[in-house]
């Protein structure tokens, strides 16, 4: 099984831990054993231990430490956004954050809706067991 | 007389506490010497109007021998309990203990006391016109329009208990009062539900779902963590 996900410049990781939890960097320099230099378009850029970082499959061609402006245009080059919002992992936390903000009213009617799609599945594995 | 403008001062503040100009300039500057001179020498004064005569008050009969503690005094005013941002008029709550504990109820207006007044509707969950303390109680983000319901007939005499009329203490009679005892509620009250009810409802029936959610009780499943859920 090899490593598929490389730390590298440029590579696009996910923060899973700290004050900027969820925040998706780019890796722009490589500090020492333990560092690294992220950045990404909203934030200072700043050094961040490795294993506060998951690594993504997306990457995006940038030179060592490039300035803020280059950054950017390379990460809209890369259409990181859309990419992650599009992989499977981004979707599962797309859904994860829009579930922990639905209010008591939205639970409800959730659950109203679960209930009216498993009385559908429900009614139609009824109709197949009968003609089988 | 019309209101007086608050005065601004001649003498400029150097430092909190010390003005540039002494007492003799500010003499001066005021034209104190101005207004003497034009009332010939002393400053105008008006005599103090005379006060009515206070009724005499006759001596005490008696002196206590030993000194009468007083209560210290207290001007504190009671204020009703401060209402929380996310209860505004019309927010549903969910109510958390007593006999309607889970229920989810409308909330009206916020009574002289400080207590909640709130309303099921009756129709939909059995929650009458009822007061409910403000720390029992999850405030959530939903509202209902309530702008056509009338609440300000209600407050805390609304409420109040009424006097029991005393028992009779006869033997026999006693089984017999206690049937009639029965608080049978005052038509009155009905139709003032009736009437909080109806406007209500049409707002409730505009919202789809929300009948059936007022109608259905709260209660923590099986993941559900309450300090990170959103209400």
């Amino acid at each position: 099984m090899p490593f598929k996900r490389f730390v590298e410049i440029g590579r696009v990781a996910l923060i899973n831990y700290g004050k900027d939890y969820g925040r998706l960097v780019v890796i722009v320099d490589v500090i020492d054993q333990t560092r690294a230099l992220v950045d990404a378009p909203d934030m200072v850029r700043s050094q961040i231990n490795f294993k506060r970082l998951s690594l993504t499959d997306i990457k995006v061609d940038i030179k060592r430490v490039p300035k803020k402006k280059d950054l950017v245009k390379a990460m809209e080059d890369a259409d990181v956004k859309n990419k992650w919002e599009k992989s499977s992992w981004g979707r599962k936390l797309i859904v994860k954050k829009r579930r922990a903000s639905l209010n008591d009213f939205d639970r409800f009617k959730l659950m109203l809706a679960k209930i009216k799609r498993a009385a559908v599945v429900r009614q139609e594995l009824a109709k197949l067991k009968k003609t089988a | 007389m019309a209101p007086k403008k608050p005065r601004v001062t001649r003498n400029p503040e150097l430092i909190r506490g010390i003005g540039k100009y002494s007492r003799s300039q500010m003499y001066h500057k005021r034209g104190i010497w101005a207004i003497k001179a034009k009332h010939g020498g002393a400053f105008p004064r008006h005599d103090p109007k005379p006060k009515p005569h206070a009724p005499a008050q006759k001596p005490p009969k008696f002196y206590p021998a030993d000194d009468v503690k007083r209560p210290l005094v207290n001007k504190h005013k009671p204020k009703p309990a401060k209402l929380r941002a996310s209860i505004t008029p019309g927010t549903v709550l969910i109510l958390l203990a007593g006999r309607f504990k889970g229920k989810r109820v409308v909330f009206l207006k916020q009574l002289p006391s400080g207590l909640l007044l709130v309303t099921g509707p009756f129709k939909i969950n059995g929650v009458p016109l009822r007061r409910v303390n403000q720390s029992y109680v999850i405030g959530t983000s939903t509202k209902v329009d309530i702008s056509g319901v009338n609440v300000d007939k209600f407050d805390d005499k609304y409420f109040a208990k009424e006097a029991k009329k005393k028992k009779t203490k006869g033997e026999g009679e006693f089984f017999e009062a206690e049937k009639e005892e029965k608080n049978v509620l005052p038509q009155e009250k009905k139709d003032d539900q009736k009437t909080v009810d109806t406007a209500l409802l049409k707002a409730i029936e505009s919202v789809p779902d929300l009948k059936s959610y007022l109608g259905a009780r709260f209660s923590l499943k099986a993941g559900m963590k309450p300090h990170e859920l959103v209400f």
